[in-house]
């Protein structure tokens, strides 16, 4: 296969300063108009450990991570030991030369401590690096400044100074490394990971609540949150607990905002009965699962797509949902708004199903089309008006009007006690209070499921990549897209033609959007980031099929197209 | 003119002498006292008999889950700080399930009212003990007697500094009533713990029990005295005192937010400029 990528490895303990370094380096390849998948790789510590952070760059589309590495930057030896054996045949190590190390003529050992004082012989890595790679020196140095600058003048200064001169040490040492060809694209994208672009989607949606219980790997999307809420205006709050979160979230859209939470599975597994709450009362929630690998507690800080059947059942009763499984970057901004639209529009609660692996991996995007993005509004659900307003109200559609407390059904100020807003976990009565008759129980359980089939209407169909009429079709879901799109271009020949259907809408399946595709392919595989492939089980659950074979990865890292490549 | 006829007359689930009658007899005196409308009100509660309190009178309502309701009213509150919202459940609900988000709520100081209609024993599920009742306390599930120490929501509230700690007694309405409005009208998160009997399962703390032991403060009792307050919070037995026991002004949980009160979160629109101004600061 011809190279139409580097694989940059920056590893070391945390704790080292691997991820700043690894930050500048990603946000310089893309201003300077490369592609990137950046793949992280940590430990469930603070400090120590081996931690890794991958950038796959190139002035091609790539989508996906691999496992080959063409420059490995050692921040310690053990970084050498484990890492040696995934070196590129033309692959180079970058060490500093006081770490004791065999010579070996892919180890470059150089002379960090010579070049700058301790304290910034990262950036003199980030200008070897760029220099290797064949970056400008001022465009790298500008990207550091903009990183420094909150640092004030001193260490901005030290920083570039050190990066000076570890790039003139790459240069004058005239190290043999094959440069990247000349990017092509617009230098204007931004560059963001899953997590930052599910919560700039929530802010485009016009999200005015959030909450949340810290939980690997879901916190950052309130970290990105907390960058901006002020200026955004979004309620932004800590919780005690994931049980107080998704309640303090139902709470705030009851009184009218758009209101989201973000967690993991353990995280998940205590905010099911308020789930089950806000399908019964009928006031949507947006509900971020980040998944990573249990049971239980798990490997907090890896990945994986283990709770497709948890976050499909969670919650107990019957009542509609839909489950985005966003595949990458743009689809976590796009998708997150969608999933406000769907549970604003049908007043359930709403699933963005990601994972560690998306949620930490930077990617180089176009800059989003706001212009396409109209936030959602609360106050517009208000046809087929009723005087008292009734919260179920029953509709053909199964969609109440809704209505705020203090306020009438358009939002105003209301003025009289016609205007209440009453809602009930217990089985209720049109106007909200509780009730034990059976006919009610019957009508409201059908109206709560007429929902359903307005969510159906409007789910998003699986998006198909590759030959018409494939030999081999993979079927995958999620973040695992990328990795099974490029798998299929490897393994495409004259002779065999491969196609990918991907599904980013993972609830509910709407049958005839795919049925088709795969029973019209010779060999079906499902490539999942689980151990007992259950998207295929929901497959044949909803239509009958049995997907033929299946790829799956459970050692908590990603899916790589090496991975199914090898496993064909 | 707000007049009680507006929160109307409902017919209860409640049994005949049960305390939850008066409490809300109490609340709906206390709403018109206060010129509150029943549109400005929101009531949030959990799951219980006292949960159902909310149903019987004409406001708006949640009722959530069992232990929830702190997190919901604060929720409500925050995207909406016009309303007048109060929590109202009962000590099983409030102090067991809810245990975690009561002593949060006291932390966070949301202006939210919280009234506990505390009956010392689980009413709904049929006479198990709560988490205020006494030590020794037999039933039928505790045929031992329950072995716990009880809970002692007032003192507890005291010893975090919350904002507004009170005692009510169902069995003097009007002293109750006033209690409400205090409660209400304070600004930051209130404490109303209110002693009820239950007719059918608690025949130890029934009406006469806490008739001959609840003693109102003296008037020239200090509740902002802190000392004081734990002391009175921690008399029981003989002597119980009801009235407000600690005031203490602090800064309130949705003011954290300036923008909360420019009003409703539901009236409030994304500035689409702005968005695309944080979108830059990605490239």
């Amino acid at each position: 296969m011809k190279q139409k990528s580097r694989n940059i490895l920056v590893a070391g303990e945390a704790g080292q300063g691997l991820v700043t370094l690894s930050q500048i380096l990603t946000k310089a390849l893309v201003r300077a108009g490369y592609y990137l998948v950046v793949t992280q790789s940590y430990q469930s510590r603070i400090r120590g450990g081996h931690n890794s952070y991958a950038l796959r760059v190139s002035d091609q589309e790539i989508i996906a991570p691999i496992e080959t590495v063409d420059l490995l930057i050692a921040l310690d030896q053990k970084s050498i030991d484990i890492h040696m054996g995934e070196l590129a045949p033309s692959g180079l190590v970058v060490v500093d030369e006081n770490i004791s190390s065999k010579d070996h003529d892919r180890i470059l050992r150089a002379p960090f401590s010579k070049l700058a004082d301790n304290k910034f012989s990262n950036s003199v890595a980030l200008g070897m690096v760029s220099a290797l790679l064949g970056l400008k020196e001022n465009e790298t140095n500008e990207t550091l400044r903009s990183f420094f600058d909150k640092h004030g003048a001193d260490a901005t200064e030290h920083n570039m100074v050190s990066c000076s001169a570890g790039f003139d040490w790459v240069m004058r040492r005239g190290v043999d490394f094959p440069k990247l060809a000349p990017p092509n694209l617009q230098k204007d994208r931004l560059t963001l990971n899953g997590n930052e672009a599910t919560a700039l989607g929530a802010i485009a949606a016009g999200m005015k609540f959030f909450c949340f219980y810290p939980m690997s790997p879901a916190t950052s999307i309130a970290t990105a949150l907390a960058e901006h809420s002020a200026e955004i205006e979004i309620a932004l709050e800590q919780a005690e607990d994931e049980i107080s979160a998704i309640n303090m979230a139902i709470g705030a859209s009851f009184s009218g905002a758009p209101s989201m939470v973000a967690t993991s599975g353990g995280g998940f597994a205590l905010m099911t009965e308020a789930v089950s709450l806000s399908g019964m009362t009928e006031t949507p929630v947006v509900i971020v699962v980040a998944q990573r690998p249990g049971p239980s507690t798990g490997l907090p800080t890896r990945t994986e797509q283990a709770d497709l059947e948890f976050v499909l059942h969670g919650g107990h009763g019957e009542f509609p949902r839909a489950i985005f499984a966003p595949g990458n970057v743009e689809q976590a901004f796009h998708l997150t708004r969608s999933a406000f639209e769907v549970a604003n529009r049908y007043n359930t609660p709403v699933f963005i199903l990601t994972d560690q692996f998306l949620a930490d991996s930077y990617r180089s995007v176009q800059c989003f089309d706001l212009a396409s993005v109209n936030p959602i509004d609360p106050c517009a659900n208000s046809s087929a008006e009723t005087d008292p307003h009734l919260t179920y109200f029953l509709t053909e559609s199964g969609v109440s009007p809704r209505s705020f407390p203090g306020m009438t059904t358009n939002c105003v100020r209301a003025s009289s006690s016609q205007e209440l807003v009453v809602a009930d976990s217990d089985e209720h009565t049109q106007d909200g209070h509780l009730t034990e008759d059976f006919l009610i129980r019957i009508s409201m359980v059908e109206k709560r499921l007429r929902k359903f089939q307005g969510i159906k209407s409007e789910c998003v169909p699986p998006d198909y990549i590759g030959d018409s009429e494939p030999d081999l079709l993979f079927i995958c879901w999620g973040s695992s897209r990328g990795s099974t799109i490029e798998a299929a271009e490897q393994l495409k020949t004259e002779a065999t033609r491969v196609g990918v259907l991907h599904f980013s809408q993972v609830w509910p399946l709407v049958p005839e959007t795919f049925v088709k595709k795969i029973t019209s392919a010779k060999k079906t595989i499902a490539v999942e980031s689980n151990a007992t492939a259950q998207f295929a089980r929901l497959i044949r659950r909803e239509t009958g099929i049995e997907i033929g074979a299946s790829i799956l990865r459970y050692d908590g890292l990603p899916i790589t197209p090496e991975y199914i490549v090898a496993r064909i | 003119m707000v007049t009680l006829a507006e929160y109307g007359e409902y017919e209860t689930a409640w049994c005949p002498g049960c305390g939850n009658h008066s409490i809300l007899k109490a609340m709906k005196q206390a709403l018109v006292a206060l010129k509150l409308e029943p549109h400005q009100v929101l009531f949030v509660s959990g799951i219980g008999q006292a949960a159902k309190a909310p149903h019987y009178l004409n406001a708006n309502v949640f009722n959530g889950l069992h232990g929830r309701s702190l997190p919901v009213a604060t929720g409500a509150k925050i995207c909406n700080p016009e309303l007048t919202v109060i929590a109202e459940s009962g000590d099983g609900c409030s102090y067991g399930e809810g245990g975690n988000h009561f002593l949060a709520a006291i932390r966070r100081n949301p202006n939210i009212t919280m009234v506990v209609h505390n009956n010392q024993v689980y009413g709904l599920t049929k006479g198990q003990a709560s988490p205020t009742s006494e030590t020794g306390f037999v039933t039928k599930n505790q045929p031992k007697g329950a072995f716990s120490e009880p809970f002692n929501p007032v003192e507890i509230a005291v010893a975090m500094n919350a904002g507004f700690v009170a005692r009510g007694f169902s069995g003097r309405i009007d002293h109750l009533a006033g209690l409400i409005q205090e409660a209400i009208k304070h600004k930051g998160f209130s404490l109303l713990d209110v002693l009820q009997p239950c007719v059918s399962f608690n025949k130890v703390n029934t009406f006469g029990w806490y008739d001959q032991r609840c003693y109102n403060l003296p008037d020239d009792y200090d509740s902002s005295n802190r000392q004081e307050a734990l002391i009175r919070a921690e008399e029981w037995g003989e002597r119980i005192p009801v009235g407000v026991l600690y005031r203490n002004q602090r800064p309130v949980y949705e003011e954290n937010f300036p923008f909360v009160m420019n009003g409703p979160a539901a009236k409030t629109k994304v500035d689409m400029r702005k968005v695309s101004g944080i979108l830059d600061l990605y490239r």
